[in-house]
């Protein structure tokens, strides 16, 4: 997984609530049994305006000239700025690839759906959770400023404003720390490997019906 | 101190804890399908791992597969080799059980773990599937998960979890007629919201919860993360008890009775608390229909479609009129004079056998109406068919001009060839309403099994109640 430390980066408003997972990468391209190639597919439905299928050669689509992404001001952006309750609906971890592959390393909204949230960890994505007062300072900020970009800092918790106004983020300590470090979970867990054992052989000698 | 249920299943499963409170957390059972696990097994090759424990691995094709012609196989080239990696991946790493393409225990990958018994009282359960909170209805920590963290349960048997705040959702009272567990779950959220549960694990508890089955119980989880809650839990009864006996990964003979008499504590302790308390009297409750793109859209049957002129937060009113944009509706239509293309019943939120025996009591000697283009029913799984077959369930919805198909998700999400045209409005008793869902730019109402059935009927929503 990329580290993630700070990041200098413009941002793209999406201004809408509840944007659910199918709309961030529709369920036709959950065929795919690769990691990569979902950025051109990012919220298919409303970037384009046929539908799109896997295999096609994207590039030759039309664009909806109305949806932000498609906006030359905000071409290059690496900072989404969204409402609450961004990425519910479906576990797909796709979700997080297609913002990736697509180039977004942080999501910057009032509130995330749970599963999303811990999917953007696993994939070097931070998700910024900032007061909804904030969240609509930010819009209009973005609005009015061509260009606008935003510091994201992880080590110093801050997400820094042009007008160098500075807004502090929480984030679990445990999560950080994998982010700034770029850490493996799975290497990080089989460290405890005999700790596992010895509750896993427990729980055997216990609940045995578990083990059928 | 009185436990609540989260936190009694939580306790038994931490293997290690963090400073900062991140556990370590042991997984009982992992169901696997073909949609969210290439990728997790392709990690584990390049690593060079192994699954930590093969004997909790359960897996199914059912996203994917289609529900008609399964002589030819899977046409969609895409779709047949996410299946065929699937199988692959089974055969090289192993598993408990696998229930392929075709096979006559193939299904919904939340209809065939309880089923088959491999969903027990007190396990934790997880999927790369968000509907896995379907399995809390047997007192399971049981919640969806991504495709990083299916890996990681394939290679260490745990996963790193926040423990949540918990939520008490309290129905008591008795159900109307016409009203089941779909209308309380879409009620719950219409009142909570689809936020509402975001960082809680609710427990579904009161006289009106114990009144119903598993399957309504089922229901009523999988809905659970409608909420926005990943967990969704029910306390074990006799109910519970009595669905499990004799299923085949169940424990027989002796073993049965010590798990019996473990699972009985699965329950939260009387003056247990909660970090919060809903109450929601079963008789306030009407049979729901989602009028917009999110579960939260929604209104009883004998409602209209609200005014978004109304609604005085900005971003709301907003959200309310692209909906209302998008399903083709104007403000306070009646729900029932809502005309609908397609009705689909089916999906791991209603497709086990009391959905289809409740749909089909009401579709009984009726006819589908003639502005309805496709009436669609999937079993959730090959036994759920099987024993519709057996009821004669399968003749009543033919006899009504229903298509009769073979189990799997189908329509709920359309990876399959089952899916909404563009303009398209279907009565679904599927689980989300988001745009494009069904298929892009098809327009869904979520409803329950009796409803989705009544309006097939009458080419329109119309109010159960006065049907039965």
């Amino acid at each position: 997984m990329e580290k993630f430390i700070r990041l200098d980066g413009l941002v793209v408003p999406l201004d809408r609530a509840n944007v659910d997972t199918d709309a961030i990468i529709p369920k036709q391209f959950l065929k795919s049994i690769r990691r990569s190639g979902f950025g051109p597919n990012l919220f298919d439905e409303w970037r384009y305006l046929d539908v799109g299928e896997p295999g096609r050669d994207d590039s030759l689509r039309p664009l909806n000239p109305d949806f932000v992404l498609n906006q030359p001001r905000y071409r290059g952006a690496q900072i989404l700025l969204a409402r609450q309750n961004f990425g519910c609906g479906s576990s797909r971890e796709h979700a997080p690839w297609a913002l990736l592959d697509f180039g977004l390393r942080t999501v910057i909204a009032e509130s995330f759906a749970d599963i999303f949230f811990n999917n953007c960890f696993k994939n070097g994505i931070l998700p910024v959770v900032l007061p909804a007062a904030e969240i609509d300072a930010l819009f209009a900020l973005v609005e009015a400023t061509p260009g606008c970009h935003l510091v994201v800092d992880l080590e110093q918790q801050v997400v820094l404003r042009p007008d160098g106004r500075s807004l502090p983020f929480a984030v679990d300590p445990f999560r950080r720390e994998c982010l700034l470090n770029g850490w493996d979970d799975i290497g990080l867990t089989l460290r405890h490997a005999e700790l596992i054992k010895a509750f896993e052989a427990r729980r055997r000698e216990q609940q045995p019906w578990l083990f059928a | 101190m009185p436990q609540t249920l989260y936190e009694k299943l939580w306790q038994d499963h931490v293997v290690h804890q963090e400073a900062d409170g991140t556990a370590l957390i042991y997984i009982d059972r992992h169901l696997v399908h073909e949609v969210t696990s290439p990728q997790a097994f392709e990690g584990l090759k390049l690593a060079g791992r192994k699954p930590w424990r093969i004997s909790s691995i359960v897996a199914t094709a059912d996203h994917n597969t289609p529900t008609d012609h399964w002589d030819r196989g899977i046409e969609d080239p895409v779709s047949r080799l996410q299946v065929e990696t699937l199988d692959a991946n089974i055969r090289a790493f192993g598993a408990l059980a696998y229930f392929p393409f075709k096979d006559p225990r193939q299904g919904i990958v939340h209809v065939v773990g309880p089923e088959s018994g491999a969903t027990l009282p007190g396990m934790t359960v997880v999927c790369g599937d968000s509907h896995t909170s379907t399995h809390g209805a047997f007192a399971c920590m049981a919640h969806g998960i991504g495709t990083s963290e299916v890996e990681h349960v394939l290679a260490t048997q745990c996963l790193l979890q926040k423990k949540s705040k918990t939520m008490l959702l309290q129905v008591d009272g008795v159900l109307g007629r016409g009203v089941t567990a779909k209308d309380v779950a879409l009620a719950i959220i219409g009142r909570i919201g689809t936020a509402g549960g975001t960082g809680y694990a609710i427990e579904f508890g009161g006289s009106a919860v114990r009144s119903l089955s598993m399957e309504g119980r089922m229901t009523l989880c999988n809905m659970a993360i409608e909420a926005g809650a990943r967990l969704g839990l029910i306390a074990v009864d006799e109910v519970t008890i009595d669905y499990l006996r004799g299923r085949p990964f169940a424990p027989q003979g002796a073993r049965w009775e010590q798990a019996v008499v473990h699972w009985r504590r699965l329950r939260s302790d009387d003056g247990a608390r909660f970090d919060r308390v809903i109450e929601m009297p079963a008789a306030a409750i009407g049979p729901q229909v989602t009028w917009g793109t999110s579960p939260e859209m929604v209104v009883p049957v004998d409602a209209r479609v609200p005014d978004p002129a109304s609604e005085p937060d900005p971003v709301k009113r907003e959200g309310m009129e692209r909906a209302l944009r998008y399903m083709g509706l104007s403000p306070d239509l009646p729900i029932c004079d809502i005309a609908l293309d397609k009705v689909f019943i089916g999906s791991c939120t209603n497709s086990r056998i009391e959905d289809l025996r409740a749909a089909a009591a009401v579709v009984r000697g009726r006819t589908v109406a003639s502005n309805i283009r496709l009436a669609l029913v999937v079993p959730g799984s090959g036994l759920v068919k099987r024993q519709a077959e057996e009821e004669g369930l399968d003749e009543i919805f033919r006899a009504a001009g229903f298509e009769w198909r073979e189990p799997g998700c189908s329509m709920c999400l359309a990876m399959n060839a089952d899916r909404l045209e563009a303009g398209e409005r279907c009565a679904s008793t599927s689980n989300r309403n988001f745009e494009g869902r069904q298929g892009a730019g098809g327009r869904t109402h979520l409803v329950s099994p009796e409803m989705a059935a009544a309006a097939a009927i009458a080419g329109h929503f119309c109010d159960i109640r006065e049907w039965l």
